[in-house]
């Protein structure tokens, strides 16, 4: 291969399909744990295509790692907000099954 | 980045394989502290990506902040909840699955159509800053940003207040609604729900 980098669809191809993990996980897991998880991974690839268009074409004002610091202080305040709620969750119902969460069912 | 182009070839296929992999295997594993160590693995690779894209500081900050506070996290809390319980079958779950997986696989391919099609307007790589980005990052979070700093630091002061508030245990000895005495013990014992299952 002949080229000066790596090309910037190669990033790009990878963090669609960890996007799409992330959304298949989320729509398809029935513990709760493993729903966090996937929005972490979800997470992280939106991460991966701000850095990639920050080095690829905003070189100089890294405008997208700023905003990738951004997103990492809000997932790790999710993460915990979460993970308290799916305590609380677990304490009134005894399970973390997502299918027996039904009190908002209307 | 100094690296020649070849190994950094070689770098980002090894490190898509095991985020893509290790993404699947945190989906798909039947365990989930399997899963959880692999999400600590797809982290640390992602962490890599952003190494192969001149950007230290935020892998440093990736690696601190997902494999040190957020992996630890989800580990205790499956620590918490780990019981082995048998999940009630649920009716034409083969459908949900045909459906959420062709939704899942259009959007890819929908994606992946984007991403190759479309004609990206590249700077030349030559003039990457490097190293120096993360005092870039100190300028913009000081200057422009700052508005935005101050307001996430309200915010982790909120999630912090609001993981206690949601994950504390009662110390009340009667409990408000039925007057009877709370059960003080490990929450893993077995108590009476609270709510019941109206199926």
């Amino acid at each position: 291969m002949n080229l000066e980098s790596i090309p910037l669809q190669a990033f790009l191809i990878v963090s669609s399909a960890l996007f799409c993990i992330g959304i298949w996980g989320l729509l398809n897991s029935r513990n709760a744990v493993r729903v966090l998880m996937s929005i972490e991974l979800m997470l992280n690839a939106v991460n991966i295509n701000l850095m990639t268009f920050s080095s690829y074409i905003d070189n100089n004002l890294i405008q997208g790692q700023v905003f990738t610091i951004f997103v990492i202080t809000v997932a790790a305040a999710e993460a915990a907000v979460g993970l308290a709620i799916l305590l609380s969750l677990y304490r009134n119902r005894v399970t973390v099954d997502m299918e027996s969460f039904n009190l908002l069912k209307w | 980045m100094s690296i020649a182009i070849t190994t950094q070839f070689i770098c980002f296929t090894v490190l898509s394989l095991v985020v893509i992999i290790g993404a699947l295997g945190v989906v798909l594993l039947e365990s989930i502290v399997y899963s959880a160590f692999l999400l600590g693995g797809v982290f640390m690779s992602v962490a890599g990506l952003y190494l192969l894209l001149n950007a230290s500081f935020v892998a440093a900050a990736q690696v601190l902040v997902y494999v040190g506070a957020v992996n630890v996290l989800i580990i205790f809390a499956i620590m918490l909840v780990n019981k082995k319980e048998d999940l009630k079958p649920i009716n034409n779950i083969k459908s949900r699955r045909v459906i959420s997986t062709s939704i899942c696989l259009t959007l890819l391919s929908l994606l992946i159509r984007v991403d190759l099609t479309n004609v990206w307007s590249l700077s030349s790589p030559q003039n990457s800053i490097g190293e120096e980005s993360t005092i870039r990052i100190g300028e913009h979070l000081f200057s422009d940003y700052l508005l935005p700093f101050e307001v996430a630091s309200v915010l982790l002061l909120m999630a912090m207040i609001g993981a206690i508030v949601l994950a504390r245990r009662d110390v009340m000895s009667k409990d408000i609604s039925t007057g009877l005495p709370v059960d003080q013990e490990l929450i893993e014992k077995s108590s009476e729900p609270l709510l019941t299952n109206k199926n």
